[in-house]
């Protein structure tokens, strides 16, 4: 056994390993650890395919990002898992067959592929000779599909101007803290001396 | 990516930029005080665009690699929304100030709409469709909610936003489909890979998936449910808004996703768009009899109208693409006319939308309700009014390729539709003494409401010219 051959079949069985304890184990923050492992192992599964960039991105994004957000939902969320665990059993049958069902076709489609003839002639991401991965996917967004990008950026420019329209509310009734007004404040004026004789009233 | 592919979107990075420097200006200086300005730059920038693309603009160019096409088509798209856009703009400028719901970013949202539709009449690639499709119904989808402490403004937001996101979803998982038996997503490689006779079963599937996110997004029956509860709830200019420009590109997004890149199968997608077009005719002219608010009412008009374009592009040939390519520049025309009525539709001050306020309406001004009712009969296609033409030119298309059943089906349901246009007439001229509208009104929603319903009287001469635009965008679409 080659060692890329190894290092496969110990990603992909962390892998399956990973989701399936994210399924079943009890505790909500060990389901999220198990997550991570299922992210780690299958970046390193895109790393033995050659797509360097996918597996970075699936740690930094999935693992760095999303997994945490799970992990402190999980913590912060006071959510009944043990009761939601209970009613899954109860539906475990149910979604075998389900399971069994689309596993099934899933079969009867891919024995019935039938790709168009000039769909490998056609095809614009074939991965290119002699450079790696990263640069080819680069050369794709920021060049070929140049448009495409800029596009993508609008539209999250849409997206934070949606936001800000349908939330922000100028609240015109409270006291905002103005830090010229409080620095340029001038003792002088901020208060008055007053020298109270004693057994006297002012 | 060359100086050839910037010059063939100028028109859309110009509009960009504009949108962005307007952003900053708007936050930087008086914020909303800013917004009558911006409103009424954005329109005059929209129409200078327009003009622009109009002009200027002559034969086919593809640029990044395809994935965009500059040719007649796209820019009798563009110049029929950018107009739209701009007009349905200055409209509602007075409505919202009054209203406090004059934002400044709400011409910067439309402007980034209005390059989202640019972009999809334009696209090439379906990617480049999603991007258009996706920067159009985002900000749409807020535009929709822009009445925030109004329960049905935000409801119709939320609910836009829901089943848009639903049709999207579908859209894309036709796409994916389409890419994965056709090995691409230009079109002109899925043109080359759906060959007469020949099209592969997964292929089939996507462009059925693909014709039903499209549907949605024309709100064409059995996928128009959030229609008229958007319509409704929506401020009536966003309405306005959503019954013109949004449907003139929904409408040549999806020709040109047919033609272009199923072009070769033409029967494969006819038979299911022809029957996308008889159930919106039928649902459009049935279901708005019933309807009390006139917003409602104009939701289910502008499903039947979709229903109608659609026949042209059921016809499958050059002129029926033609043929709806006419019928959607009147029914853009009409439609305008028919919101600036609805906008100064008004009682102590208060927007009314009920029908039954238009009692005896054209006692009180009767050059207003002379113009509606020019427009209303134009809407249900009454000779010799242009809304006849429009008309016509689909059952023509549609009798010319064979599918007389439909024609046949459109003019009934054109019989029943009419009925509603007509009932309002009749309250406007006949009916009973009641509490009525405001007579007075803005000066500028008068002069489009006038304009329009005289255009739909002096078009009957020559359509203005716009039936040669539209056979030389035909002539280039379909070849």
């Amino acid at each position: 056994m080659t060692a890329a051959a190894f290092a496969f079949y110990l990603f992909a069985l962390c892998t399956l390993m990973g989701g399936l304890f994210t399924v079943v184990s009890r505790n909500p923050v060990h389901s999220v650890l198990w997550l991570i492992l299922a992210f780690l192992s299958s970046a390193g599964l895109f790393v033995l395919l050659g797509a360097e960039f996918v597996a970075m991105l699936l740690i930094i994004v999935y693992v760095g990002a999303v997994a945490v957000l799970f992990l402190f939902v999980v913590m912060m969320l006071d959510v009944d898992f043990a009761e939601l665990k209970a009613e899954m059993a109860r539906y475990m049958p149910l979604a075998l067959l389900i399971g069994v069902v689309l596993l099934m076709q899933l079969g009867i489609g891919i024995g019935a592929w039938h790709v168009s003839d000039e769909a490998e002639s056609l095809r614009t991401a074939a991965t290119p000779e002699g450079i790696h991965n990263t640069r080819a996917l680069g050369l794709l967004i920021y060049d070929r599909y140049f448009l495409l990008f800029q596009l993508a950026g609008l539209i999250l420019l849409v997206a934070m101007v949606g936001a800000i329209v349908l939330t922000l509310r100028h609240r015109t009734w409270i006291k905002r803290q103005d830090v010229l007004a409080q620095m340029y404040r001038d003792p002088a004026k901020a208060m008055e001396l007053k020298d109270v004789k004693p057994g006297q009233g002012l | 990516m060359t100086s050839a592919d910037l010059s063939a979107i100028a028109p859309e990075i110009l509009i960009s930029l504009y949108a962005m420097a307007a952003l900053l200006f708007g936050a930087y200086t008086g914020k909303d005080k800013t917004a009558p300005l911006l409103v009424w730059v954005t329109s005059g920038l929209m129409v200078l665009v327009g003009l622009w693309i109009g002009l200027s603009g002559e034969g086919t160019n593809t640029a990044f690699h395809g994935m965009f096409t500059d040719d007649a088509f796209s820019r009798f798209g563009k110049v029929t929304v950018l107009f739209s856009a701009a007009a349905v703009m200055v409209m509602s400028e007075g409505y919202m100030a009054r209203r406090n719901l004059l934002r400044f970013e709400f011409p910067i949202l439309i402007a980034l709409a209005t390059v989202g539709m640019m972009v999809m009449v334009s696209a090439g690639d379906l990617m480049t469709l999603y991007m258009g499709l996706e920067l159009q119904s985002l900000a749409l989808y807020v535009v929709a909610a822009l009445r925030r402490d109004s329960a049905k403004s935000t409801e119709a937001g939320l609910k836009y936003f829901v089943l848009g996101a639903l049709s999207s979803g579908l859209l894309l998982y036709g796409a994916s489909l389409t890419y994965g038996y056709a090995g691409t997503t230009l079109f002109s490689g899925i043109v080359s890979v759906a060959s007469e006779g020949d099209i592969p079963l997964g292929l089939l599937f996507g462009l059925v998936f693909m014709i039903t996110g499209l549907a949605f997004k024309v709100s064409a029956v059995p996928f128009h449910m959030w229609t008229p509860d958007v319509y409704e709830g929506s401020p009536t200019p966003v309405t306005a808004f959503f019954a013109t420009a949004p449907k003139v590109a929904a409408i040549g997004l999806f020709a040109r996703v047919m033609h272009d890149a199923f072009g070769q199968v033409v029967p494969d997608w006819s038979q299911v768009i022809a029957l996308l077009s008889v159930l919106s005719m039928f649902l459009g002219a049935i279901a708005a009899i019933g309807q009390r608010d006139i917003k409602r009412l104009m939701a289910y008009s502008s499903i039947a109208h979709m229903g109608y374009a659609l026949m042209g592009l059921a016809a499958g040939t050059q002129f029926g693409v033609q043929a709806m390519l006419v019928y959607m520049a009147i029914y853009v025309t009409m439609n305008i006319g028919t919101f600036a009525f609805i906008l100064s539709m008004e009682r102590d001050g208060q927007q009314v939308t009920d029908i039954a306020s238009l009692n005896l309406y054209s006692k009180k001004s009767p050059g207003r309700a002379l113009a509606m009712l020019i427009l209303l009969f134009s809407l249900a296609g009454v000779p010799p009014l242009v809304g006849f033409f429009g008309k016509f030119y689909v059952l023509k298309a549609a009798v010319e390729a064979d599918l007389t059943w439909l024609a046949v089906a459109g003019v009934v349901a054109s019989v029943i539709g009419a009925f509603y246009y007509i009932r309002i007439v009749y309250l406007m001229y006949f009916g009973e003494e009641r509490e009525g509208l405001d007579a007075g009104g803005s000066p500028v929603l008068a002069g489009f409401l006038m304009a329009s319903a005289a255009a739909m009287v002096l078009g009957v001469i020559n359509l203005f010219g716009v039936e040669a635009m539209a056979a030389a965008a035909a002539a280039t679409l379909v070849n």
